[in-house]
């Protein structure tokens, strides 16, 4: 007891966070049941955060990985006034026709390739399988203005195209639904009255971000389409490929103008047509994806409000029931910082255990919830990040108060607490 | 000890000065006036014992002086700092520095082990691990508890929790320890080991001891007898220790 000291009473020590934070961690530890139901809130905050988000981002990721897997310059002219995420007002609109096709082709600088494309969902049998799936009728353009080979067989020969021939081509779902693992080159498939032979069979494409299966369809030669399903001659989307020296936009702006001109709309009418380019077509899919995960995002973030309150509730239950102990502490020379400290320090312990366990719950879920979706699972570092210090936020917010009125204790009240 | 002291050629430093220190407790025709204006002068080495029934003021006296609670009133001085006017973290530094408290009721931190409980002053001081581990064995020696380092209060005797009490008292290396009945909850026996190792702390170290208690035996142990009577000192006697207990 050889130290020296200072003449003035009121000298002062060193910080003692260290030690402070070990005597956090023994009274979390201490009351380990306690502990953790005080913080189930943030972990379950943390925990659904980090999922959504993790869930959200997959699915955009995986949104764009599949329009860009369309092809990043290909522009999709649709009838009707379209807007993000509302109905189409097709019907009372003209549908193209193969007219536009060839002018879109020959006028338009640019174009690599147009192609026509009109579907409708059927339900396709196979001896006595059955698959309801998406019939497009369409041409080989299809094909190439998706980049997507064929896998066994072979595509439409001209004179199939042009007469309209019963002749199909199976992504990979109906051909598994409808043959399982044989072989359907040469076999017969029937959708309504219409009896086509299988031709050829697609490369696998994948499940796209919406859940929607990219292999699920049966391509059929559009004149067959029109004269045994629609009963017309029209084309009910263009698809547009365009070569990569053009941009998307100029070339967006030509098919425009185009338009207008051939379906005679005068200057002070509205389109009656879209012509979406791939950037429109991510940001309107993403959108859907951004809104869901925000709003699942903020029902989670009150979570974590709540899981703060608990917390603060717990530590103002704490601080009454340690009010002999905070006497102690005063009397032999804690400060009212040190005391604030301590409860403090206690309370984002606790708050960053509960943001430890989530972020773990986080991942897990998110893992699964990608899986389910089959989307990718990419957890991001910085939500991680962003989830752990807002679990730190959360502790110095709900632990202030109780702190500080551990802290402004009168050291004589406290030591006579009972 | 090296308690070295600044005021060396001051004659008979005076290491604590009330001048009439009131404490007047509620308000309006609840109001209670634990204490009615004290005048004590305590000089360092002392070894003084407060007496007097209960209700007189002398918890409340011991209260103001350990920087607990604040007179109402009144001046106090210690080692020349008027103490009335330091602010609460102030009135915590100089506790945690030149103070020593010792409880009827111990008031150790339980589920905590002997050794922890005489460390923890020493970590609000800001000490490293290793001189705060040899300070608090040093102090628990002192007290005659090697060997119980580890024990938790619940695994001692009233006796050796008390000696605990005394060792986290000391072990700052404080001018003063305040004692507030530490016997009381003691048996004769115990009571008196206590007293021993108190006059011994206050003859070989130099360390000024203020005591309340109401048992005349104890007190005896003192060498000088403060009674309070009505918040106000009725009498302040010498007393020789060893002599009094047959009266």
């Amino acid at each position: 007891m050889g130290a020296s000291r200072a003449t003035h009473p009121t000298r002062r020590g060193k910080p003692v966070l260290a030690e402070t934070i070990r005597l956090a961690l023994r009274a979390v530890w201490r009351n380990a049941l306690r502990s953790f139901l005080t913080v189930l809130g943030v972990v379950i905050g943390v925990g659904a955060v980090i999922a959504m988000v993790i869930v959200g981002q997959g699915s955009t990721a995986s949104v764009q990985d599949d329009v860009a897997s369309l092809g990043t310059n290909l522009l999709i002219v649709t009838p009707g006034q379209q807007s993000m995420g509302s109905g189409t007002t097709a019907g009372v609109v003209a549908n193209f026709d193969f007219d536009d096709l060839d002018a879109i082709m020959q006028q338009i600088p640019g174009v690599a390739v147009v192609a026509p494309v009109s579907e409708t969902r059927m339900l396709a049998v196979a001896g006595n399988q059955n698959h309801a799936t998406q019939i497009v009728g369409t041409d080989n353009r299809y094909l190439e203005a998706r980049d997507w080979p064929i896998e066994a067989g072979r595509t439409f020969y001209e004179s199939e195209l042009r007469t309209g021939a019963a002749a199909c081509i199976l992504g990979q779902t109906p051909a598994a639904e409808l043959f399982g693992g044989g072989d359907p080159i040469g076999e017969t498939i029937r959708f309504r009255q219409i009896s086509c032979r299988v031709i050829g069979v697609l490369e696998p494409k994948g499940a796209s971000s919406l859940g929607t299966d990219q292999d699920d369809m049966i391509l059929i030669p559009i004149r067959a389409f029109n004269r045994r399903i629609s009963g017309n001659q029209d084309v009910g989307v263009i698809m547009v490929s365009l070569a990569d020296t053009v941009e998307p936009i100029r070339a967006k702006a030509d098919i425009e103008r185009l338009m207008r001109e051939r379906r005679r709309i005068s200057p002070n009418e509205e389109d009656d047509f879209t012509v979406f380019d791939m950037e429109e077509i991510t940001s309107m899919l993403t959108g859907i994806t951004s809104v869901l995960t925000g709003l699942l995002s903020g029902v989670a973030a009150i979570s974590l409000l709540v899981g703060g309150i608990g917390i603060m509730n717990i530590m103002l239950v704490s601080v009454t029931e340690r009010t002999r102990e905070i006497g102690i502490r005063l009397a032999i020379g804690a400060t009212t910082w040190q005391v604030l400290l301590q409860f403090l320090v206690e309370a984002i312990v606790l708050s960053l255990i509960g943001g430890l366990i989530g972020i773990f719950l986080g991942l897990g879920l998110g893992y699964l919830g990608t899986r389910m979706l089959s989307v990718p699972f990419w957890p991001d570092l910085q939500i991680i990040v962003i989830a752990f210090a807002f679990s730190a936020c959360v502790g110095i917010i709900f632990g202030y108060f109780p702190a500080r009125r551990a802290a402004r204790l009168n050291p004589i009240d406290a030591l006579r607490y009972q | 000890m090296s308690v070295a002291t600044a005021q060396s050629d001051t004659p008979a430093p005076r290491l604590i000065e009330l001048s009439g220190v009131t404490k007047v407790y509620g308000t309006g025709a609840g109001e209670v006036r634990a204490l009615r204006g004290i005048d004590l002068q305590i000089a360092k080495g002392e070894f003084v014992a407060i007496m007097g029934p209960s209700g007189s003021g002398k918890s409340t006296a011991m209260h103001i002086l350990g920087c607990l609670d604040t007179p109402t009133a009144g001046n106090y001085r210690f080692m020349g700092h008027t103490v009335s006017d330091f602010d609460r973290d102030q009135r915590a530094l100089l506790r945690r520095n030149y103070l020593g408290f010792v409880f009827q009721g111990y008031n150790l931190m339980p589920r905590t082990s002997a050794l922890e409980n005489v460390e923890l002053p020493l970590i609000y001081q800001g000490l490293p691990t290793a001189e705060r581990r040899a300070r608090a064995l040093d102090a628990l020696a002192k007290v005659g508890l090697d060997g119980r380092e580890s024990h938790d209060p619940s695994e001692l005797s009233g006796g050796q929790q008390q000696r605990v009490a005394i060792a986290r008292a000391i072990v700052t290396g404080p001018e003063v320890l305040l004692a507030d009945e530490p016997t009381g909850n003691l048996d004769s026996a115990r009571s008196h080991e206590i007293m021993a190792l108190m006059t011994d702390l206050n003859h070989t170290d130099g360390i000024t001891i203020l005591m309340v208690t109401h048992e005349h035996d104890m007190a005896d142990y003192a060498q000088r007898l403060v009674h309070f009577i009505d918040g106000r000192i009725a009498r302040d006697t010498p007393n020789t220790p060893g002599q009094a207990s047959a009266g």
